[in-house]
């Protein structure tokens, strides 16, 4: 079975004056694929490259070098509305000034559905409604997003992702503005809509005990290279951690799941 | 109600205001005409060259037709712009698109373009590229900065129209001098009769402008997640700001060329239909088009009577209203501090 999204010595630069970096930035030789229905990790320290990862993978910038596939075919030969209904990313929070209801927002992710249509059909409001059960906000549907507290706000942008009926879902961290009881339920909706719906998840997160908890597989990136790649037990291991991050971590059992949690030394 | 309903429902509500808006119009003026000598002119039994007759047809009813088109077509700018640069106080003089529209103008009118109909489409095409200027200019200002700040844009379009209207103080000093007094009137923003041909050419355009802008109206919306989620939901951000600034600026350029640069229509009606139909832009591009007709069509009315038997020039009322109108958001809605 062709893996769902494959890629194969991607290689990317931004031009020098775009980047605005003392060094230049840049991704090499990046390999690697997602098989249908798995969870996959990406972490690494800032500027590791995560972010222009999914720009790659989404299309929003094309690879120098190599090639991404989805379900087999060249990414470049995708039509755009039909890339949206296979992959839909979850951003970063909610942009500033978005005046729109919960409901308002979750239709949006139909649009690849009939991008030629001025209104949604009848089928993208029954979709809509779906994907805001399946997350928990069926009830706010009225609410202005701006009024919603930000695990609330969260759940309605997974839903609107989730609106799209993607094959991949690609959240970019997504318990980055959360505090502890939104970032558990975050991770068990994920969880959750991998186990029910099958749908193939890649976590791109600072918070690397969130992807040792959620994820099949991690990829540890850094300075745009592929460090490691594995079980979150054979990545989130103390020496290698150290090297990326440029610190000294501590790797322990979760008493509960088993699954590695690291923790920063602190030398204060 | 489904949103489809709903927009009929408006457009219908919008629509009948326009219509007794319109007849009101018609009925009053300086010249002292009686309602049945209105009402005989209108259904043709009064004679073609009785006084009615002309003030009815000839200048009554022109004047509407055109306060009805520059009305819609700066009003669906405004819900363009805002939409554009996700600023809700942008706006075509707020821009300095208008003032980049009305150099080209004065360019035009110094190499002798009037409104007769070639002519008009003439110095629309010299609105349309003192627009672009204009726009282009105010867009490489502020996108120096990080991203589109509200206050950036806002400062970078003050600049622009401030230059622009020094440039055209600098060709009218070159021009004649007895043609100075009708420059200055129409830099006011002043609706006169239009011939017949050359207002088919305003609609034609008007029509064009609203058109891209509409046809774009739900990817608008997607553009409020930001240009990159847009993107990822299959919108091409390329295509749909190049036509949407295509298009609002059209509508500008026709207003400026036609009617000249009238102030703050494009904030003051799309705000006001926000605050009654929310955010949507598949609702708000349709109704500003009628909204803005009925708004201009009432201010227009106001400039013709208020002072009669002289006249007010229309911006004057639109900049009486809008400029309270956009403190007002300042303070209330956006919270800059001033």
């Amino acid at each position: 079975m062709t893996a769902l999204l494959e890629l194969r010595d991607v290689g990317f630069a931004y031009p020098a004056v775009a980047s605005r970096r003392a060094r230049p930035f840049a991704l090499a030789g990046l390999s690697f694929s997602v098989a249908h229905g798995e969870i996959v990790g990406v972490i690494g320290p800032n500027s590791a490259g995560k972010t222009t990862l999914i720009r790659l993978v989404t299309r929003v910038v094309a690879p120098a070098a190599g090639d991404i596939a989805l379900d087999g075919r060249p990414l470049r030969r995708w039509d755009p509305a039909a890339l949206a209904r296979r992959i839909a990313v979850v951003p970063q929070g909610v942009p500033p000034q978005f005046p729109f209801t919960v409901e308002e927002l979750v239709l949006m992710g139909r649009y690849p559905h009939g991008p030629g249509r001025y209104f949604e059909s009848a089928t993208d409001v029954a979709a809509a409604r779906a994907a805001m059960a399946a997350t928990g906000v069926l009830e706010l549907a009225a609410l202005q997003l701006e009024s919603l507290s930000g695990g609330e706000r969260q759940r309605a942008v997974v839903a609107r992702a989730l609106a799209q009926e993607p094959r991949l879902l690609i959240l970019d961290e997504p318990t980055a503005h959360l505090d502890l009881r939104y970032q558990a339920e975050s991770a068990a909706l994920l969880k959750r809509l991998n186990r029910e719906q099958g749908l193939t998840i890649l976590l791109v997160s600072h918070d690397l005990n969130l992807a040792s908890e959620v994820c099949d597989r991690l990829l540890l990136m850094a300075e745009g290279r592929l460090v490691a790649v594995g079980a979150p037990d054979a990545v989130l291991e103390e020496s290698a951690l150290g090297a990326v991050f440029g610190c000294e971590v501590t790797v322990e059992k979760s008493p509960t799941t088993r699954r590695p949690v690291v923790q920063l030394t602190w030398r204060v | 109600m489904t949103p489809a309903r709903r927009l009929w429902l408006v457009l219908g509500l919008l629509a009948t205001a326009l219509v007794v808006v319109a007849a009101g119009a018609l009925f009053l003026g300086s010249a002292a005409l009686s309602p049945r000598a209105v009402l005989s002119a209108v259904t043709g039994r009064a004679a073609a060259e009785s006084v009615e007759s002309v003030v009815t047809l000839s200048i009554r009813l022109p004047r509407i037709a055109v306060a009805a088109l520059a009305g819609g077509a700066l009003a669906v700018a405004g819900v363009a712009f805002q939409a554009l640069t996700r600023n809700p106080l942008a706006e075509p003089s707020v821009l300095g698109i208008s003032g980049g529209a009305a150099f080209g103008v004065v360019m035009g009118q110094s190499v002798g373009l009037g409104l007769t109909a070639l002519e008009a489409v003439g110095l629309t095409a010299f609105a349309f590229a003192g627009a672009l200027l204009a726009a282009g200019a105010v867009y490489l200002i502020a996108a120096a900065g990080r991203g589109l700040q509200i206050q950036t844009l806002l400062l970078a379009g003050v600049i622009v129209g401030i230059f622009f209207s020094a440039a055209i103080t600098v060709v009218i000093s070159l021009l004649d001098f007895n043609r100075l007094g009708g420059v200055i009137h129409w830099l006011l923003g002043n609706l006169a009769p239009v011939p017949a041909g050359s207002l088919g050419i305003f609609a034609v355009l008007a029509a064009a402008g609203f058109g891209l802008v509409v046809t774009y109206a739900r990817e608008l919306n997607l553009l409020a997640l930001g240009e990159e989620p847009a993107q990822q939901l299959g919108v091409n951000a390329e295509r749909l700001k190049l036509a949407i600034f295509g298009g609002a600026a059209l509508l500008t350029a026709s207003v400026v060329a036609f009617a000249g640069p009238i102030g703050f229509v494009g904030l003051i009606v799309p705000h006001a239909l926000r605050m009654l139909l929310g955010p949507d832009n598949r609702l708000l591009v349709p109704a500003s088009a009628v909204g803005g007709a009925v708004f201009l069509l009432v201010a227009d009315t106001v400039a013709r009577n208020i002072i009669a038997p002289a006249e007010l020039s229309v911006g004057v009322i639109t900049s009486f209203c809008g400029a309270p109108f956009f403190i007002y958001l300042l303070r209330t809605r956006y919270r800059v501090n001033l």
